[in-house]
């Protein structure tokens, strides 16, 4: 269930006129808005400053005193033991490289059927339509089962594929590409096919180079949803070696007991990469959500 | 079609024909032929990956499948059926999830709402809002309960600190079925409120100032102003974030079980663990097949109440 609306037009910036001429009962209404949602912001910040903070204390500090938010012995042991002791590096090359196979397969597969089903007619297009629809209300969670049978049956369980293969069927992308290509005049194809260009071509020259936040919403959600990714990756990797960070994480979480310096370090080391991607690419990021509504 | 007349039969434009070879005139305008072989890849995963394993899941479900074992195993009829139904531990555990929906739905709306509204008619530094509320949504759940683990700790943690320096003894967070479900709640709604938060802030964004001018104009209250225009004016914004949302919190799955493993004593357990539990602890999947069959369909007949549901109100509206 997700709307698709991708040309949506961008907000202009700025509510300053609105108040005009506002009277002082308005303004300390402002004023209390204001207040509130500074508030609140802190308050959203808390979680992620403590974590950084408690993973920055040396241990002995955190025992004595565990919620202080000072300490004059910074000390990045923490993190030093976290990635000494456990997979952490392997973690981060899988989860990479699963996130950024599942996003390209995600933009080739589902731009070219969208293309397909946007510009082309062709027997059963309508009945395809119908399928996809169809898929739309389907939640892979409720699909671990017959799908770890399908994934042990092809001996895939502990590989890259078993983490790839089920990101790629997104129905929502192929929405986002078709909706994205009928908006695209079909004069700009013309003038290619006049030129003897087919199908492909046109699709590679013409419609691809246009279709940059369509590309890049699809691109760094799925990114984003395959790093984060947590049921499935728990079922089908058992060895350490083939791990993403979720679920490494999750397995060595209990073994670092009360070792807060620890814990936290992984938490923030667990958080940086999709935090950097984040900080990258928030326009992408927001621009994608709220033009797809893109949930996953 | 109209466009075969204007192409013509291949005779009259031996030119162009030549440079086309082997694609017919049609082919050209309607990519008869390239359309299904574009769509093939997308398609080929989509039948391996979602409609397949459905199917499978369906048929499943009527046998008596181990997860250890290939093949289907027995035949087992409605048997699989019969006993979820009837399982208590089942039914608790949608319970379960119909709470935490409950629990989390109202407050990951209403908050994000007002939380966007606030946000909204501040003037500078707005990128730090949409920072401070949406950067927790890109942290990985194990991250995320490695955080909250610590903040809910007893007697060290921030939470029980915090409240204690308000003079309120801090409840047993994460050890009674009760507060369990709360904490839980309260870290679904620091994490994802973000996603909602943005949602509201761009529909907040495309209303026109030229509205709340004419309504300021007219001498409408703030509060009037807020129920007659800015409300009905997201409608469509709320209806998509409710449906997300109720959609999202039903496939509830990895903080419970990382926070709480669905305890204490599975008084937190979602459906989805149920599913897992039986699948792969007892490695009944057959079994796990039907009762996660019985779960997709509540969640189905939850889509389709509110696709109603909101259409029948897009009516009255238009009415």
């Amino acid at each position: 269930m997700s709307a698709v609306t991708l040309d949506r037009a961008q907000p202009a910036g700025g509510v300053s006129s609105r108040r005009v001429g506002a009277s002082s009962r308005t303004r300390f209404f402002n004023a209390l808005c204001g207040t509130v949602v500074v508030l609140f912001a802190l308050i959203w910040l808390v979680p992620l400053a403590w974590a950084l903070v408690t993973s920055l204390r040396p241990e002995g500090e955190i025992t004595t005193n565990p919620t202080s938010w000072w300490t004059s012995h910074w000390t990045l042991s923490g993190y030093r033991q976290v990635i000494d002791s456990s997979d952490l590096l392997v973690w981060y090359m899988n989860s990479f490289i699963t996130s950024a196979v599942s996003a390209a397969l995600s933009v080739l597969t589902c731009s070219m059927a969208g293309f397909a089903l946007a510009r082309t007619r062709f027997k059963g297009r309508r009945f395809m339509l119908g399928l996809l629809l169809a898929g739309l209300v389907i939640p892979p969670q409720v699909l671990i089962i017959p799908m770890f049978q399908e994934f042990t049956a092809l001996h895939l369980t502990n590989t890259y594929w078993s983490l790839i293969l089920p990101t790629a069927p997104n129905v929502v992308a192929v929405f986002v590409f078709m909706t994205f290509f009928r908006g695209i005049p079909t004069s700009l194809g013309d003038a290619a096919r006049v030129d003897g260009a087919g199908w492909f071509r046109l699709y590679r020259t013409v419609y691809m180079p246009l279709s940059r936040p369509a590309i890049s919403a699809v691109a760094i959600l799925t990114f984003v949803w395959t790093w984060n990714n947590f049921l499935w990756p728990l079922l089908v990797l058992s060895s350490t070696k083939t791990m993403t960070i979720p679920v490494g994480l999750a397995s060595v979480a209990s073994g670092y007991g009360a070792h807060y310096a620890e814990v936290m370090a992984s938490a923030v080391l667990g958080a940086l990469p999709l935090f950097a991607v984040f900080v990258l690419f928030q326009r992408q990021i927001i621009e994608g959500v709220t033009s797809t509504g893109l949930k996953g | 079609m109209v466009t075969d007349t204007i192409a013509g039969p291949t005779g009259t434009a031996p030119a162009r024909t030549a440079s086309r070879r082997s694609r017919t005139p049609t082919e050209s305008f309607t990519g008869r032929r390239t359309g299904p072989w574009m769509t093939a890849p997308f398609m080929v995963l989509y039948l391996l990956f979602l409609i397949g394993p459905l199917i499978y899941g369906i048929v499943m479900s009527f046998f008596n499948s181990s997860i250890v074992h290939s093949g289907l195993g027995r035949f087992a009829g409605v048997s699989n059926y019969r006993e979820a139904l009837t399982d208590s531990a089942f039914w608790q555990s949608m319970w379960h999830t119909v709470l935490f929906t409950i629990f989390t739905t109202p407050p990951l709306v209403i908050l994000a709402f007002v939380l966007a509204l606030l946000t909204e008619r501040i003037r500078h530094g707005r990128w730090f809002y949409r920072f401070a509320f949406f950067a927790p949504y890109v942290v990985p759940s194990a991250a995320v309960v490695l955080i909250w683990l610590w903040i809910y700790t007893p007697a060290v943690g921030l939470a029980t600190k915090w409240l204690s320096a308000f003079g309120i003894t801090a409840p047993n967070w994460l050890g009674s079925a009760d507060w369990g479900m709360i904490s839980v709640s309260l870290l679904t709604i620091w994490w994802t409120i973000g996603f909602n938060f943005i949602l509201y802030l761009a529909a907040l964004q495309e209303i026109p100032r030229e509205i709340y001018d004419a309504a300021s104009v007219d001498g409408a209250s703030g509060f009037a102003t807020m129920w007659r225009i800015t409300l009905p004016l997201v409608g469509r914004t709320t209806a998509l974030v409710i449906a997300l949302q109720i959609i999202a919190s039903l496939k509830v799955f990895d903080q419970i079980y990382l926070l709480l493993s669905g305890g204490p004593n599975l008084s937190t357990r979602p459906a989805l663990e149920y599913v897992y539990d039986v699948g792969f602890t007892d490695y009944r999947a057959g079994y796990a097949a039907a009762a996660s069959m019985i779960y997709f369909l509540a969640i189905l007949l939850a889509s389709i109440v509110w696709l109603i549901f909101s259409r029948v109100r897009v009516k009255e509206e238009a009415a």
